[in-house]
């Protein structure tokens, strides 16, 4: 019941020795997922975190665990190298978490991986959640819930706040997936929703945007085209001023351009309802699939299929 | 981060893209001084403040005299130009740059950016040099030529030969031209530019391509290996609180609201402000602390909203998650305490810990108003602000 992230998802930390390797690792690890390696160069053949093996290269790490998926906790200006270290080693499931890499050492990663069979989530991401499967990322794993709403961010801490409001009122999720706050990432809103679609057990998708760049809308065009099940959104920054950096380096008014009331009036005229305020996500989702005849089966715990 | 057109003139000089010759002025002598040592019978002064529109705002004179140079140094010193990206408040003009007079023969637009649907640097030229290209964008872009540049190879010169025949650069110059632009592109990947404009480029009578003017803007997540670019920061061109908040590596937007917001994490920082706009309240400030705020960060925090004289209260919104709610509360009661807080303070946590969180505010004796939720702050700080 999930995306991307399931049972056979076997996972190594580059940057595993680090504080935030080390930290992230030990929470991976309590909420019970498959950490099976970690990579910090000129430490392979140590062991930590109670016996996870440290090696040198992620190639070694690969060969020697079948690892399928690398989460990413290096510095910014060693990021864009352990990225392309990942696909070199064909690593299906690369998911960065660093905040603050240069934007063109991510246009060059972005053209490193062009035709390579691997999927990079972020930079400056949570990371991905199925949850009580596996937790790949740095999110609070205990208010999450398992069940069927798909949720693909570009924030962190707003989408705590989204899943908080659904698991309290029983609506579990499939899968929760943030792609990042950066101008130039890997998987985009229309890769995930695209996803979601396709996974039986998603049965809604709620997807939170924000200020800058356009990819909202071409979303909501995607949605209105191909989408078989409801979604709904949110987009934050509608007080935020023109030409400032709203904290993450892709939210950010430009000529005008990537305005919230823009991709709203975008997402409505697409038949996607948008929540009034973020207070309301959870509510406008629960009005949305009631409407749709699916509230009963989103209800967690439920069975229906 | 952005530079002064000064500065993005002397750092294109040092890669060999043209400029006209010209020296920086911070008083009415140096103006003077700069201009003797300049040639030709014309010369331009031209206020240095990091806004465009200043052309247009009277913050570029043409001299042709000595007695010219020092009238125009003497009336654009220390005055505030307003123009359509300063705000109302304008920026004080607190130096000059000095030029040789140009015989300009057409005017065309080069600039090169990042484009975030492609993922791709691409440089964009047009035959309407001098104006607002956003407004050519919006009225004839059919106008603005583009070339998307494969970062594995870099620019080829063949795109920027597409470009300036495009553009309509005379047949003669355009060996010139394309020069210029892979000059500027090597500039825009060594130094991590995140903008590279030159409005306007010109071709001369003389059968020069010049770039008259030059705005540079850099990634300030690259700054780390640019220690060059780095010291052309002008911190006097910035709000003052949010250079004092990025020394204490939080994330600071000042705006014109009453209402403080200090908040975990971008996103729900934007939301919250979006959220206190909902309930009638008027933001102060996009405030997040960021995922591992510790009592020295928040209280850091709680000084920076506080110096901003506009504020009648405070809004701390925080979900902690790996950030403990116990903690955070310890650190907004440490605060509180430390900079004498007499405004409201709505407080509201959820996440980890969240119950030792609320008993540690409530224990504190100090004022603090709880919230439920999000609405329930935002809704309880407009309320107390009015």
């Amino acid at each position: 019941m999930s995306i991307w992230v399931n049972e056979s998802t076997k996972v190594i930390i580059q940057g595993i020795t680090g504080n935030q390797g080390m930290f992230h690792g030990e929470q991976m690890i309590d909420y019970g997922t498959n950490l099976v390696g970690g990579v910090t160069p000129g430490k392979g053949g140590t062991e930590v975190l109670g016996g996870v093996p440290v090696f040198d290269t992620v190639a070694q790490a690969v060969d020697k665990t079948g690892a399928n998926a690398s989460i990413i906790y290096v510095p910014p200006a060693f990021a864009a190298d352990a990225i392309m270290e990942a696909a070199d080693a064909n690593i299906a499931l690369i998911i960065c978490i660093t905040e603050g890499i240069p934007v063109l050492d991510m246009v060059k990663v972005k053209r490193y991986l062009d035709g390579k069979p691997v999927r990079l989530i972020g930079p400056n991401c949570p990371g991905v959640i199925t949850p009580g499967v596996a937790k790949l990322g740095i999110m609070p794993g205990y208010i999450h819930t398992p069940g069927h709403v798909g949720i693909v961010s570009r924030s962190g801490t707003l989408t705590y706040e989204a899943v908080h409001q659904l698991t309290t009122a029983g609506i579990g999720q499939s899968t929760a997936v943030g792609i990042g706050g950066d101008p130039v990432n890997g998987t985009d809103f229309i890769d995930t929703l695209k996803a979601f679609n396709e996974d039986p057990e998603t049965k809604a998708v709620i997807m939170l945007g924000e200020i800058g760049g356009t990819a909202e809308e071409e979303a909501a065009e995607w949605v209105k085209a191909n989408m078989t099940k409801p979604v709904i959104g949110f987009i934050g920054g509608q007080t935020a001023p023109e030409g400032k950096r709203m904290g993450h380096a892709g939210a950010i008014i430009s000529g005008g351009k990537g305005t919230a009331s823009e991709k709203i009036k975008t997402l409505r005229a697409n038949g996607i309802e948008v929540a009034e305020s973020p207070a309301v996500i959870g509510e406008t989702l629960i009005r949305v699939i009631k409407d749709a005849g699916i509230y009963e089966e989103c209800l967690t715990g439920s069975t229906v299929k | 981060m952005n530079v002064h057109e000064y500065q993005a003139k002397e750092l294109l000089r040092s890669y060999g893209v043209p400029v006209p010759n010209g020296i920086a002025a911070f008083t009415v002598e140096e103006a003077v001084d700069a201009a003797e040592q300049l040639s030709g019978p014309i010369k331009v002064v031209k206020a240095q403040i990091h806004a465009g529109g200043r052309g247009k705002a009277g913050g570029v004179k043409l001299a042709k005299s000595q007695e010219e140079v020092k009238e125009f140094a003497t009336e654009l010193l220390g005055k505030t130009l307003v123009t359509h990206q300063t705000g109302p408040e304008g920026k004080v003009v607190q130096r000059l740059l000095v030029e040789e007079g140009c015989a300009i023969d057409k005017e065309y637009y080069l600039g090169i950016v990042l484009d975030r649907v492609t993922g791709r640097v691409v440089i964009m030229g047009s035959s309407e040099g001098g104006m607002d290209i956003e407004e050519v964008a919006e009225a004839t872009p059919e106008k603005i030529i583009k070339e998307v540049v494969d970062p594995a190879v870099g620019l080829q010169a063949f795109q920027a030969r597409k470009l300036a025949f495009a553009m309509g650069v005379p047949v003669k110059l355009v060996n010139k031209f394309v020069g210029m632009v892979t000059k500027l592109y090597t500039f825009f990947v060594e130094k991590d530019c995140s903008i590279a404009e030159i409005n306007p480029l010109v071709t001369t009578k003389d059968g020069d391509v010049v770039a008259l003017d030059a705005k540079l803007n850099f990634d300030s997540n690259a700054l780390y290996r640019h220690a060059d670019i780095v010291a052309l920061r002008d911190e006097t061109e910035e709000d003052p609180r949010e250079v004092e908040a990025s020394k204490s590596d939080l994330n600071y937007i000042a705006l014109d609201g009453n209402i403080g917001c200090l908040v975990n994490g971008a996103g729900l920082a934007m939301a919250t402000m979006d959220i206190i706009k909902h309930f009638s309240g008027d933001p102060a400030n996009f405030l997040d602390v960021g995922g591992g705020a510790t009592k020295e960060k928040v209280t850091e925090a709680f000084k920076l909203i506080l110096s901003d004289d506009n504020v009648k209260g405070i809004f701390v919104n925080i979900f902690g998650g790996i950030m403990k709610c116990d903690v955070i509360a310890e650190g907004i009661v440490a605060a509180t305490k430390e900079v004498g807080l007499e405004l409201p303070l709505v407080v509201r946590l959820e996440g980890t810990n969240v119950d030792a969180g609320k008993q540690i505010l409530k224990d504190s004796g100090l004022a603090i108003t709880a919230a439920t939720s999000m609405a329930d702050g935002a809704e309880k700080i407009a309320a107390l602000v009015k």
